[in-house]
């Protein structure tokens, strides 16, 4: 039996907005092993982005209990969130680079602020930009890369400080296929090479089924399905196969009545 | 030389005379000394005001609605006054500074009290254009609230920052000129006393012409360095 890495507990969250209360998460139990790539899947307005952000504590949940590698994510005080943030690293659909900065110093950043020493900032800049293959890059500056470059320094960014947990928020959504594939490689190789646990949030079944081991399935706030990725493909009478159906469907019915076709 | 009794183009043939430009010479250098001055002063309170605007806002790193509430209500109130009164509200300031009410420096007072919050806004917004994105990944790499503002907000949005700063020079200059009114010296006290009160047309021009170039070079020196930076960072 693997260890459970990330485990959530009764995770509630609800939004507070001018047009009432939006309720997000509604309970979610949810346990990831260590070394695994564990991918969540669900529609836009799922609850997805916000499950992912309350991991980091980038939203603070109403009530429940996340604890990561044995640590109690919302008992921490805020300096030890800090440092505990440096342990987890993430990764965005809109890449989320600092512009101003080169790709080098992009990479540097989190080690930068952890105060690092120069020589040790620059072996682990070099390691992990000939990790993701961008070793011809060190020196432009983001603005002149390709999405999937972009993303290469992303999840260089993210792995610089050694995280034990990269938490990929639609990191290949705004990706053409054959880069959105390079990059679910990389993913692949690094939890190989490194044995990190990745999380992976997406609204693309296609993704999860070639990258992660295991998979839930969320639905307006809950969770209503997890299991192996095998198991839940190859069961036709599984929700997410239906959902999916579902959503094929429409797909077809709108791209119809825009007169396109599929 | 007049308008009154000379041909506009013999006055503007008189506005390049050698013994005009001699006398606007120290003028010039009060001038730049006063804008000079003022804009360093206005740029480093109005980037600190600027960064606590947007920090404490709502959706802010560090909400905080009575500080951000506070602050903005006394800019606007600042800002409400038309420059001609702040610098009339300022001479006591002056005088308890300076111990006299008038000459460059007692100006500068009233100058940053007028140019300061609305440098303060201009930096607001520009720091307020910064993806979301970006600061929720500096964020969730660990960096702590003061990391974020020094080594992501300032330089992700420097060059609007420079854009704003270049508008906020040339409100600098306009009021430098009007404080020449009220006794500051400069470039407006030469137009104001020559040209308003003795009807020197032709040293009247030649204030303009100064301040026209200085504008200008102002405006350029801002557009090109925000360019440069746009193209180092491959923006453009």
């Amino acid at each position: 039996m693997m260890d459970a890495y990330i485990q959530i507990s009764d995770l509630h969250k609800t939004y507070h907005t001018h047009n009432g209360s939006l309720n997000v998460l509604k309970g979610i139990n949810l346990t990831v092993h260590k070394g695994e790539i564990f991918g969540i899947i669900g529609f836009s307005g799922a609850g997805k982005s916000t499950l992912a952000r309350c991991i980091n504590r980038l939203e603070v949940p109403d009530s429940g209990s996340i604890r990561v590698g044995g640590v109690d994510i919302l008992s921490l005080s805020k300096k030890e969130l800090l440092l505990e943030r440096r342990k987890i690293g993430m990764i965005f659909q809109t890449f989320n680079l600092f512009e101003a900065k080169t790709v080098y110093r992009n990479i540097a950043y989190p080690l930068e602020i952890s105060r690092v020493p120069q020589n040790e900032i620059r072996r682990r800049v070099l390691e992990t930009a000939e990790l993701v293959g961008l070793m011809d890059k060190l020196n432009a500056y983001p603005g002149g890369l390709s999405g999937g470059q972009k993303q290469r320094v992303g999840i260089a960014r993210a792995l610089v400080s050694n995280p034990d947990l990269l938490l990929s928020d639609e990191a290949t959504s705004a990706l053409d296929p054959q880069t959105t594939l390079q990059i679910l490689d990389l993913l692949k190789q690094i939890n190989r090479t490194t044995g990190i646990t990745i999380l992976m949030i997406t609204h693309e079944l296609d993704a999860i089924r070639y990258t992660c081991d295991r998979m839930a399935v969320l639905e307006d706030g809950q969770i209503i399905e997890t299991g192996s990725v095998r198991d839940i493909f190859n069961n036709p009478l599984s929700r997410t196969g239906s959902i999916f159906a579902r959503v094929y469907t429409e797909f077809q019915r709108a791209s119809e009545e825009n007169g396109s076709g599929i | 030389m007049s308008l009154l009794d000379t041909p506009l183009w013999e006055v503007i043939k008189g506005s390049f005379a050698p013994e005009i430009w001699q006398r606007l010479k120290p003028a010039i250098g009060e001038t730049l000394y006063m804008v000079t001055l003022s804009s360093i002063i206005m740029l480093v309170l109005g980037l600190f005001l600027g960064i606590l605007l947007t920090v404490t806002n709502p959706d802010g790193l560090i909400p905080m609605k009575i500080l951000y509430t506070g602050s903005g209500w006394v800019i606007n109130c600042l800002r409400s006054l038309p420059q001609m009164i702040m610098i009339i509200l300022m001479i006591p300031v002056a005088r308890l500074f300076f111990g006299k009410s008038y000459g460059v420096n007692a100006c500068i007072i009233a100058i940053a009290a007028s140019c300061i919050p609305m440098y303060a806004r201009l930096v607001e917004s520009s720091l307020l254009e910064i993806a979301k994105g970006k600061v929720e990944a500096a964020r969730s790499i660990g960096s702590t609230n003061i990391q974020i503002i020094f080594r992501i907000l300032i330089p992700e949005t420097a060059p609007s920052l420079i854009r704003g700063f270049t508008v906020a020079v040339i409100a600098v200059i306009s009021m430098t000129a009007l404080a020449g009114m009220f006794g500051a010296g400069g470039i407006g006290d030469i137009a104001v006393r020559f040209g308003y009160q003795r009807f020197q047309h032709d040293v009247l021009f030649a204030t303009v012409y100064i301040l026209i170039i200085l504008v200008q070079l102002v405006q350029w020196i801002g557009n090109f360095a925000s360019k440069q930076i746009l193209k180092k960072r491959n923006l453009i």
